[in-house]
């Protein structure tokens, strides 16, 4: 069947076809159109599942937590302000070791009011112990929701998984989408399974006091479940490609990589600009390909290394910045291969709150970034300081004059 | 039902790492032998986190989560949604009773939203909160459960505000079960609960929990002061179904007139968290205040229960 939908309606449809059970979810913008599609198929009888509308987004998942305790599958979608409300239970849905699977619209956090796409929420999110896979259109999220049930409920790994896509860009837009038959990703997905579940013929407890004994080597497996994760995220990939017909690459998808001597490297729509950028930046003579990351956690460590190493020169666009230092992106593909030789490593952080990322500024700064004119650390290529900020800079100067203040 | 025909099956085992005289482990194990094995428990941060024991043994007999602080109401209709479906894919002959265990810190503060939304959507769970009346245990901090002039760590001259009253919170929810119980009263707490496992959708039962070393009292007397909290009025027993307020066992005797209501005095003055409305002198503002508030509800509910009768008595008049 195919459809045009919206990004939102195209995550609603691969919970559907996910056979969810329980779906817990708090609205706001701009995940709404998520659970009214599922409440709606609910509705209508389209989708057997249990739909608790709760009070908040910690409760949403709390109850998830709970549901995929007693043995079914369950689903939410967030965003922003929503996913740093359930951070605490984050962490609680990757360490009690359950698997179930949550779309993030990416959207900025507030003050001031924004509700427009950037990477910061899921960024503060990062190491909760949840896996993080970012899609660039629609097929993408509903092939991504499918495959990462896949991901989260295989014995190697059991980890909750959360799929992200860029607010508005992506979450209310339009695009065509085939959607397959229930039968096709049946076979795909087979029925729920977990490490554990409550059980009434073998009660025992989960989750008590625990001694820094075992404490620590409850968090070694967890990190063992995301290495193992790296290789199922990559067999889910392929088998969905000879099964279903999608392929949008594995950990990374790449574009004009064969014979690139430079590199962008982007997350999620961004990196769908990038494309542009690297067909225009070929024409001015730069052999550049795209390393759109998909799988943030695990980071794609193997992959970056192999491809990065014959290259002259690379350039990371963050959405995102971690305060005092510098886009986590571009920090991490610099970890990720030092050592290894390869490339020099340049970032910029662009973007934000919605910002427009042209692919022409994208290619102005890979230029520079090729002819290493960049300077250090993560570039802001975006930023211009107007009438008003002169005025804010303006009175916070006189503040320090006042304040004594050098 | 007698105590001697509560089921001898025990499923809050031996060897848990509880104080001394504690209330929280009494109350598992009555709650425990009325709801049977069919349930499955959610355990909220608070003593009874630690009290079940750590890591790898455990004192709790019945299929466990522990969850934190905040998802008492939240984590229970999740597991109940869940429970529904496996019950109707035949995975559970009957559906399990699901029993969300919280303190009353996780209750009356930090759990209160998901628990409000619980009762709103009538999720089908039974919410318990065993009420020491502190954050006991984190050492005994004030919680909004905590009496007014008690003694806390963080209100060294006593509270100075009164406790706000969740289940009557839960009474205006308009759920189909409140109740609040007694450690003194196990058989009526046996009762109660026995009762809300029939019912579906939100049932609320509070346990007063008198704490033995956030109270500062001995630990051979959890009862005794449990029992003179019923008896003094600081602790009332009762049950609220289908818009009707039902008193029982100890307080259903007092307002019948049975029983006399004692003075607040004899509960204050047996533990260590009042000590100060005595020494180094007395406090008579305060224990006034609290006597005055006590006394002014049990004389119109007296009054109420005397006119009820009066009004029987008019109803059968006619024959005469």
């Amino acid at each position: 069947m195919r459809l045009v939908e919206t990004g939102n309606h195209v995550a609603a449809w691969g919970a559907r076809l996910s056979r969810v059970e329980v779906v817990s979810a708090y609205p706001i913008t701009p995940q709404t159109q998520v659970i009214e599609e599922i409440s709606r198929f609910i509705d209508e009888g389209e989708m057997e599942c249990e739909y608790i509308p709760v009070e908040s987004e910690h409760s949403a998942m709390a109850a998830m937590i709970g549901a995929a305790a007693m043995g079914v599958r369950a689903f939410s979608a967030t965003s922003s302000h929503g996913l740093a409300y359930m951070h605490e239970l984050l962490h609680w849905a990757a360490a009690v070791r359950l698997p179930m699977v949550m779309v993030n619209v990416n959207r900025a956090l507030g003050p001031g009011w924004n509700i427009w796409c950037d990477h910061q929420d899921t960024m503060a999110a990062r190491d909760t112990g949840w896996i993080q896979l970012y899609c660039a259109d629609h097929q993408e999220i509903l092939d991504t929701v499918i495959q990462a049930y896949r991901i989260s409920e295989d014995p190697r790994v059991i980890l909750p998984v959360m799929v992200c896509y860029d607010a508005f860009l992506m979450s209310h837009t339009y695009m065509q989408v085939d959607i397959p038959d229930q039968e096709a990703v049946d076979r795909f997905l087979p029925p729920f399974r977990s490490l554990w579940k409550l059980d009434l013929e073998y009660p025992f407890t989960h989750g008590s006091v625990i001694y820094p004994d075992d404490y620590e080597e409850v968090r070694f497996s967890m990190q063992q479940a995301m290495d193992n994760a790296r290789r199922v995220i990559s067999e889910a990939a392929r088998e969905y490609r000879d099964l279903l017909g999608f392929y949008h690459g594995e950990l990374v998808e790449t574009y004009r990589m064969e014979d690139a001597e430079y590199a962008l490297l982007a997350l999620g729509t961004v990196a769908s600009e990038c494309r542009v950028a690297v067909d225009e930046l070929r024409e001015m003579g730069y052999p550049c390909g795209l390393v759109r990351i998909r799988s943030y956690r695990p980071f794609p460590v193997a992959e970056l290394r192999e491809l990065l190493a014959p290259l002259r020169a690379a350039l990371v666009i963050d959405r995102a910045v971690s305060f005092g230092l510098e886009g986590p992106l571009f920090s991490e593909v610099k970890a990720a291969v030092y050592g290894n030789g390869g490339p020099s490593i340049h970032g910029i952080i662009t973007g934000l709150g919605g910002r427009d990322v042209p692919y022409d500024l994208i290619v102005e700064n890979a230029m520079a970034a090729f002819k290493e004119k960049l300077p250090h650390g993560s570039h802001w290529p975006a930023v211009r300081l107007n009438e008003h900020h002169r005025l804010v800079k303006r009175s916070l100067e006189e503040y320090w004059k006042k304040e004594g203040v050098r | 039902m007698r105590l001697r025909d509560f089921p001898a099956e025990e499923l809050f085992l031996q060897g848990s790492a509880a104080c001394q005289g504690c209330p929280g482990s009494a109350a598992l194990r009555v709650a425990f032998k009325a709801l049977g094995r069919n349930t499955i428990l959610c355990v909220i941060a608070s003593c009874t986190s630690v009290l079940q024991s750590p890591f790898p043994v455990s004192a709790l007999n019945l299929p466990t989560l522990n969850m934190a602080f905040a998802t008492g109401g939240a984590v229970g209709s999740g597991m109940s949604a869940a429970a529904e479906r496996l019950t109707a894919r035949g995975k559970f002959k009957e559906k399990p009773t699901i029993l969300v265990w919280a303190g009353d810190g996780g209750t009356y503060d930090i759990g209160i939203q998901a628990l409000s939304g619980a009762a709103e959507r009538n999720a089908d769970l039974i919410y318990v909160c065993y009420n020491n009346e502190a954050y006991s245990n984190t050492g005994t901090q004030r919680s909004g459960a905590t009496p007014y002039a008690a003694w806390t760590t963080n209100t060294t001259k006593g509270k100075e505000e009164w406790r706000k009253d969740v289940a009557q919170i839960m009474v205006a929810h308009g759920i189909p079960y409140v109740a609040t119980a007694s450690l003194a009263y196990p058989t009526d707490m046996f009762r109660k609960f026995a009762k809300a496992r029939e019912i579906r959708g939100t049932r609320y039962i509070e346990i007063q929990a008198p704490c033995p070393p956030g109270w500062k009292f001995p630990s051979s007397h959890t009862v005794k002061i449990a029992r003179l909290a019923v008896q003094t009025g600081m602790w009332m027993l009762y049950e609220h179904e289908n818009g009707k307020t039902t008193y029982t066992a100890g307080t259903q005797r007092i307002i019948q007139g049975q029983a006399k209501l004692l003075p607040v005095e004899e509960y204050l003055k047996a533990q260590g968290r009042f000590r100060h409305l005595f020494h180094p002198e007395r406090d008579e503002e305060r224990i006034a205040a609290i006597q005055k508030r006590i006394s002014d509800v049990f004389e119109t509910l007296q009054f109420t229960h005397k006119m009820k009768e009066h009004i029987m008595d008019i109803e059968i008049s006619p024959r005469l």
